[in-house]
């Protein structure tokens, strides 16, 4: 039973003991990012209850796929034709594109750009911790993740991944309060900085002096400066510009193209020699 | 030492913790209660010598590797709140289930604010009065959890 010898530490000493190992904890993990490397197994001994949290959702998912009616299948499967007639289309100018930009790039001697490694994902978790903006993917360190990998979805670029387990992963939206990204306006190439407010539809550009051009309806495309993100891929449309002289820069909020509150499929991007040791053979086939 | 017996005091502290990550549509999330907190609270109060600041912490740990944020945020916020029920064991059995859920909602929001204030000292967020909606909740579940641990507790006579 219950006896004096047998109760260890009093409670005060086992206080001093956790505020004292938290406070460590949070120092080196925060400040020192001592953590990086022990995430991953972290991360994968917990999985089994993430996968076991994710079950409702896959039940239900799977029970609704079962009660869809045929002459809903049918509609879908209409719609998708048309749209992949529409997206041919599109690509066969790609082709062409790419091939006369290749040649005069070669014209040029500018290297040609080469095509991206890309492996679609699909979204596991969404965080529900109101800090920070963070999804969960069932793609992992076997599938040859890496630390901060871009990711991005139909629309534009979601994020990057900011922890990898063995079989999943953590991504970083673009419109979390710790994440910026360097882009470029479209329209005439001048480069900013967009951080993320925090909330999923609103972003902001920083230090924008007050005389600079920018409209709103100015899409801003990655300008691959930081080595994260590959350039080209739309980020972020200009919702509203407010030039305020007496504040030092130009506020400027954009809203970001990903639709970051609905993500459900997305698309993995591998940079020209990042993560290749660790690609596996059994991917071989899903590259394009 | 642990007898099977006390594989129901993990396997609770488990199931509160995917109820806790469990994905919801994002307008009941916030409404999501402290599964874990609850639970946590309700050993703490009726087996204090078996779990107390060292239990919180390990699930304050687990909670934050499983939500991404800085290691040691849960861990810390859940052993304060869980010292100061261990301490009090005493005093507050004796009320009754509707008082504790008075303390429950207290111990919640003071939970909430110490994970707020840490964070906000790393990161710049701003309070917003959506992170205490979950106190209500956990308060409106306590006496549910009571009563279901109770009787789990007495059936499989835990002690």
């Amino acid at each position: 039973m219950d006896t004096i010898f047998t109760r260890g530490p009093s409670l005060n000493n086992r206080l001093a003991l956790a505020i004292v190992l938290s406070a460590i904890l949070i120092f080196v993990d925060h400040k020192l990012d001592g953590f990086k490397s022990t995430r991953v197994y972290l991360n994968s001994l917990v999985s089994p209850l993430q996968y076991l949290a994710n079950l409702p959702s896959v039940l239900l998912s799977e029970s609704a796929d079962r009660l869809t009616s045929h002459q809903a299948l049918l509609d879908e499967n209409e719609e998708l034709s048309s749209e992949v007639l529409v997206m041919r289309e599109k690509l066969q100018r790609f082709d062409s594109l790419v091939e006369e930009n290749n040649r005069l790039r070669n014209l040029l001697n500018v290297p040609v750009r080469e095509a991206l490694r890309r492996q679609a994902a699909e979204l596991m978790a969404v965080d529900k911790n109101p800090f920070s903006q963070q999804v969960l993917i069932n793609k992992g360190a076997l599938d040859g993740v890496y630390l901060s990998q871009p990711v991005i979805d139909d629309q534009g670029i979601v994020g990057q991944v900011m922890e990898v387990g063995t079989t999943n992963s953590r991504v970083l939206l673009v419109a979390d309060v710790t994440h910026a990204i360097p882009v470029r306006s479209l329209r005439n190439d001048i480069r900013f900085i967009a951080t993320g407010s925090g909330s999923l539809n609103e972003m902001y550009l920083e230090h924008v002096p007050h005389s600079v051009d920018i409209e709103v309806g100015d899409v801003l495309v990655s300008s691959g400066l930081g080595e994260v993100f590959p350039q080209g891929y739309p980020v972020a449309t200009v919702k509203s510009v407010t030039r305020d002289e007496s504040r030092p820069f130009a506020q400027v909020s954009v809203t970001p193209m990903a639709k970051l509150d609905r993500l459900n499929h997305l698309l993995l991007l591998w940079l020209a020699g990042e993560g290749q040791d660790e690609i596996l053979d059994a991917n071989a086939s899903e590259e394009e | 030492m642990i007898s099977k017996r006390h594989y129901a005091i993990i396997l609770s502290i488990l199931a509160s913790l995917v109820l806790q990550i469990m994905p919801l549509p994002m307008q009941v999330d916030l409404y999501r209660p402290d599964w874990i907190l609850v639970v946590l609270a309700y050993w703490a109060m009726a087996l204090p010598h078996r779990v107390n600041v060292g239990v919180a912490f390990l699930s304050g740990l687990a909670m934050d590797i499983l939500l991404g944020t800085t290691l040691g945020i849960h861990s810390l916020g859940l052993s304060i709140s869980i010292y100061i029920l261990a301490a009090n064991y005493q005093r507050l059995r004796n009320y009754s289930v509707w008082q504790q859920a008075i303390i429950i909602g207290l111990l919640s929001s003071f939970y909430h604010l110490i994970t707020f204030w840490v964070q906000h000292l790393l990161t710049d967020i701003y309070f917003q009065v959506d992170y205490l909606l979950p106190v209500v909740t956990s308060m409106a579940i306590w006496p549910w959890v009571f009563w279901m641990l109770r009787k789990i507790r007495r059936q499989l006579s835990i002690n």
